[in-house]
């Protein structure tokens, strides 16, 4: 691949939430501000840009990724899943999303959106996990209002209900 | 926090890579996982010219198992390390202490030989290479050459390895019979840096105990089979000579005091638990 140069802009393309997509950049732009900035999808949120708060974790590939530790261009032919992209349908939450909303498990929801993307890729692999299994993904995380507990009571019935639910399928 | 501008190279062979790194000199740095580089291109406590990506080059994503090693490719991450079923009996140190490498979320992009490269001196994966007396293999575009764990870890964030260098593979002994493996460590949260990592390595004839957090880099010693207070006294010798320091995570002597006390704990897992 020939070298990206610093100064120019450069065309990345991709996969945002099953569509494609894509956008240029300059080499050193973090993929959280060419996913709000360039593609306004403002559900990605930023706390601290060095990888500490997880506010910005989006899935790449189908693993969770702090969005502040990728560079934009780190993105080419990545499928890219963000919490735009959590819900069926505008008029429907997801089921992790509903039950989140069920226990209050967030409150000025800022921390929220890095929380479910975690919280979805962690079950899609683990469908039947422990409070302990997940009060540990949930260490990847800084939530200043909720004490986490709702997010563990949520997560538990969310898994509960996919398992029905692919039972039934 | 944002990074100063610099080039961008998704290198798409070895080849490729090693011809842009020795180009690039100390300009350059090699991105694979990101997990440890973005923050410090962020925090812009680097500034390289020139980032060289190798997390596509096909031949760098292989894990392979020789006689008596498993080798880990440099853009091997360290989720796909941790899910290999195998892995538990195949190195049970690293399986024990791979759990403790940062976050679910970072574990999922950090690599296993990124962590080897930035060598932080609290690191497990670091820690875990010099207890079990593990390998660093380097490749220029001139040469290649093999350097012991032990001879690596030079001090605090500092190697082995040349400007022109990259680490191409990690070499973990596989586990041996007869030995028994342990690991502890005790940080503020879980994911965080360790503020004392121990791994502790036994067999009929020798105790090795590796201590990450308090020297510069990680540090492992010998003992003969010891047991009771000639245990203690060794540790305690042992935790001096680490010369701890105080800092904003914890003070020298309650390091010492980890040192003594998880030290002799995962020596005592490691004997119970030989095999
Ligand atoms: S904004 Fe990415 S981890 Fe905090
Ligand atoms: S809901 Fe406010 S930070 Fe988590």
């Amino acid at each position: 691949m020939p070298r990206l140069n610093a100064g120019t802009r450069h065309v990345v393309r991709f996969t945002l939430n099953g569509r494609p997509a894509a956008f240029e950049v300059e080499p050193r732009m973090l993929l959280t501000d060419a996913l709000r900035h360039l593609l306004g999808a403002t559900g990605t949120h930023v706390g601290c840009e060095h990888g500490v708060c997880g506010c910005c974790t989006v899935l790449i590939d189908g693993m969770p990724a702090r969005a502040c530790l990728t560079l934009a261009v780190q993105a080419e032919g990545c499928e890219i899943r963000t919490i735009e992209g959590l819900a069926p349908s505008p008029a429907r939450l997801s089921i992790l999303q509903a039950a989140f909303r069920r226990h209050h498990a967030l409150q000025c929801g800022f921390c929220t959106a890095g929380i479910l993307m975690s919280l979805e890729a962690f079950l899609a692999t683990r469908p039947d996990p422990s409070a302990e299994e997940l009060r540990e993904v949930l260490s990847g995380h800084l939530c200043r209002c909720t004490g986490y507990a709702p997010m563990i009571a949520a997560a538990l019935e969310a898994a509960a209900k996919l398992r029905e639910d692919a039972v039934h399928v | 926090m944002k990074p100063a501008p610099f080039d961008y190279l998704r290198a798409e062979s070895l080849e490729e890579a090693l011809a842009a790194l020795d180009q690039g000199g100390s300009e350059a740095r090699i991105l694979a996982g990101g997990q440890t580089l973005l923050p410090m291109l962020n925090m812009r406590l680097a500034r390289p010219a020139l980032l060289i990506d190798i997390m596509r080059i096909p031949a760098l994503s292989a894990i392979s198992l020789e006689q008596d090693a498993i080798v880990i490719s440099a853009a091997v991450r360290q989720a796909t390390v941790l899910a290999r079923p195998t892995l538990g009996t195949e190195v049970p140190l690293l399986a024990a202490a791979l759990p403790w490498v940062g976050h679910f979320q970072t574990r999922s992009r950090g690599t296993i030989c990124g962590s080897v490269a930035h060598a932080d001196p609290s690191a497990e994966i670091p820690l875990c290479l010099v207890a079990l007396e593990g390998e660093i293999r380097l490749r220029s575009r001139r040469a290649t050459r093999r350097v012991s764990a032990e001879q690596f870890f030079v001090g605090m964030m500092l190697t082995d390895k040349g400007d022109d260098e990259l680490i191409e593979a990690v070499a973990f002994p596989k586990r041996r019979p007869g030995e028994g493996y342990a690991f502890a460590e005790v940080g503020r949260r879980h994911g965080d840096f360790a503020i004392v990592a121990c791994a502790g390595v036994v067999d009929a004839k020798r105790m090795r105990l590796a201590v990450a957090g308090v020297a510069e880099r990680p540090v492992a010693r010998d003992f003969p089979l010891l047991d009771g207070t000639a245990l203690d006294d060794a540790l305690n010798a042992f935790a001096w000579d680490l010369q701890a320091r105080d800092d904003i995570h914890a003070t020298a002597r309650y390091r010492r005091d980890l040192v003594r006390s998880l030290g002799r704990k995962v020596l005592e897992e490691a004997a119970a638990c030989r095999a």
